[in-house]
């Protein structure tokens, strides 16, 4: 017999007397089965499952989990994850944006103004973007309010009037959710036409959004960067809005470890994406001479559409010049 | 000081409900609330075990420190109290108690869930009232332990499975149980709730 073979057959032995020793059941002392005999243990169960459940008497069988302790997974996140990743990601942008401010400044029309105007949005577009701006700010506030708000208001305004204050800004979070998800489906239903990626922004991301060259580069209606904002905003909406909705009907489809799931996208996402907007109404105020009067009165100056969406303002001038109903797109 | 806590020593449960229903009877807890409930692993197999559980007034405790207003708080006895005029009805507190004891008076759609209720320890509760006070049993229930009584669930229990008290006492003779008759499933939730276990 060669000496592997024989290594087999001296495990299949010790597997034949080891086995039946494991099956057998312990028994008391008169031969009766032990009250302990395969005892469901604890320890044992956390190990094969992430809770333990059980069967319950009472009609609220949401009740039926005895222990999770995944709560405390959940409680080190909140209390320690989210608050430093959020205030690290939302101060840290405000601090990248005012470095921008100071070193690049406000980006001016470089040809100055020409005084003609030229529509960009019209008033049911700006409507649009206005609803979904001003119920993110509410949300936004009411949201870090759930989060920092112990920790920066409650020491200021006393445990009674911040109560009442987080109190009402929980239903300002949950009803103007509403608000925010119309004017999402209404804004990508307006532009996704005239956000979808073209030849053009590989252009613009080469030249640096002419940020870095301090030349313009070409874009259509919209450029790559508002583009890249369009999208973001569009996935990073979706997300807050979904969970958001799972939190606002628990036990709809959910559970607690589900929730807990939805609560960690809903933060996560949430911080990224006020970080986000906060760049982007940098941008759109401070940042660029000519770009809030975009969304303000609905007109732009003719340079500065020349400037920043060159073929988007040929496109308006050939409309003009022939005429709506006959204009080519050159997007 | 004390350091209150419960144990469920799960080898003597019979499942009998009367912990339930004794809190529910002594705090007048509202329809839809158990502050306990027992809950029964591995029903109808070899091994079976019932566990009453409820508020386990946890070391560092999960739902005080995700608390938005921090109305929820540890007493000097380690009991978890919080303050019905401060809760704002978030339900953070729900998702991270490991026991599931935190509820609420309704569903919660819109966020519209009342007040959170869970097991007090029967130690009223952790709001402004006046200990003992009509008005802190209205709101919370029984103050059984100004009085220097110990939670009712385990004060009736007919088998002495729920233990109430210091923990180093119940330790005690929840280990001594252990060594006399030769088993145990363990202190249900301590490692959880404590994060200790009894060692026996």
């Amino acid at each position: 017999m060669s000496f592997p073979s024989f290594k087999i057959l001296a495990a299949v032995f010790a597997l034949a007397v080891a086995v039946p020793a494991i099956a057998q059941e312990q028994r008391a002392p008169d031969g009766a089965a032990a009250p302990d005999a395969n005892a469901v243990n604890e320890q044992q169960l956390l190990q094969q499952e992430s809770r333990i459940e059980g069967r319950i008497d009472i009609p609220d069988t949401r009740a039926r989990v005895l222990i999770q302790p995944a709560g405390r997974r959940w409680d080190y996140f909140h209390e320690m994850t989210l608050h430093r990743v959020g205030a690290i990601v939302i101060l840290g942008m405000m601090v990248l944006l005012g470095l921008a401010f100071l070193i690049l400044g406000r980006l001016r029309i470089s040809a100055g103004r020409s005084g003609k105007k030229i529509k960009r949005f019209s008033a049911f577009e700006r409507f649009s973007h206005w609803l979904t701006a001003s119920s993110f700010v509410l949300l936004g506030l009411t949201g870090l309010n759930i989060t920092f708000g112990k920790i920066v208001l409650l020491p200021l305004m006393g445990e009674n009037a911040f109560s009442d204050l987080a109190q009402f800004a929980k239903y300002v979070h949950n009803f103007v959710s509403f608000a925010f998800i119309l004017g999402l489906i209404l804004i990508v239903t307006l532009w996704i036409k005239d956000n979808i990626p073209r030849q053009v922004d590989i252009e613009w991301i080469r030249q640096g959004g002419g940020f870095i060259k301090g030349k313009h580069a070409p874009a259509g209606r919209f450029n790559a960067g508002e583009k890249a904002i369009f999208w973001c905003a569009l996935a990073a909406g979706a997300a807050v809005s979904v969970s958001g909705l799972l939190l606002l009907f628990p036990f709809y489809g959910t559970n607690i470890a589900t929730m807990q799931v939805a609560q960690v996208v809903h933060a996560v996402i949430a911080v990224l994406f006020v970080a986000l907007i906060l760049a982007h109404i940098y941008i759109g105020t401070l940042g660029m001479e000519g770009a809030f009067e975009a969304m303000g009165t609905g007109e732009v100056d003719a340079n500065w559409a020349k400037e920043h969406h060159d073929l988007w303002y040929v496109e308006k001038q050939a409309q003009e010049s022939i005429g709506p109903a006959s204009a080519t797109s050159i997007k | 000081m004390a350091r209150m806590k419960f144990l469920c020593d799960a080898d003597r449960c019979i499942d009998c409900n009367a912990c339930v229903t004794a809190c529910k009877n002594e705090n007048e807890v509202p329809w839809g609330i158990n502050r306990r409930r027992v809950i029964t692993i591995n029903d109808g197999k070899p091994g079976e075990r019932s566990v009453s559980m409820a508020c386990m007034h946890c070391t560092d405790a999960p739902c005080a420190a995700v608390c938005p207003v921090s109305c929820i708080f540890s007493t000097d006895d380690g009991v978890v109290l919080h303050s019905k005029d401060l809760c704002i009805g978030c339900g953070y507190c729900f998702y991270a108690c490991p026991f599931g004891a935190p509820q609420y008076p309704k569903l919660g759609n819109f966020g519209s869930r009342g007040k959170m209720d869970k097991c007090t320890y029967c130690a009223g509760g952790g709001g402004t009232e006046v200990s003992g006070s009509i008005e802190e049993y209205r709101k919370y229930g029984a103050n059984r332990l100004a009085q220097g009584k110990l939670p009712l669930c385990a004060e009736m229990c007919s088998t002495k499975s729920l233990l109430a008290g210091d923990g180093e006492i119940i330790a005690e003779i929840y280990k001594e149980r252990v060594l006399k008759r030769g088993y145990g499933s363990g202190a249900w939730g301590w490692m959880t709730a404590y994060k200790e276990g009894i060692a026996s």
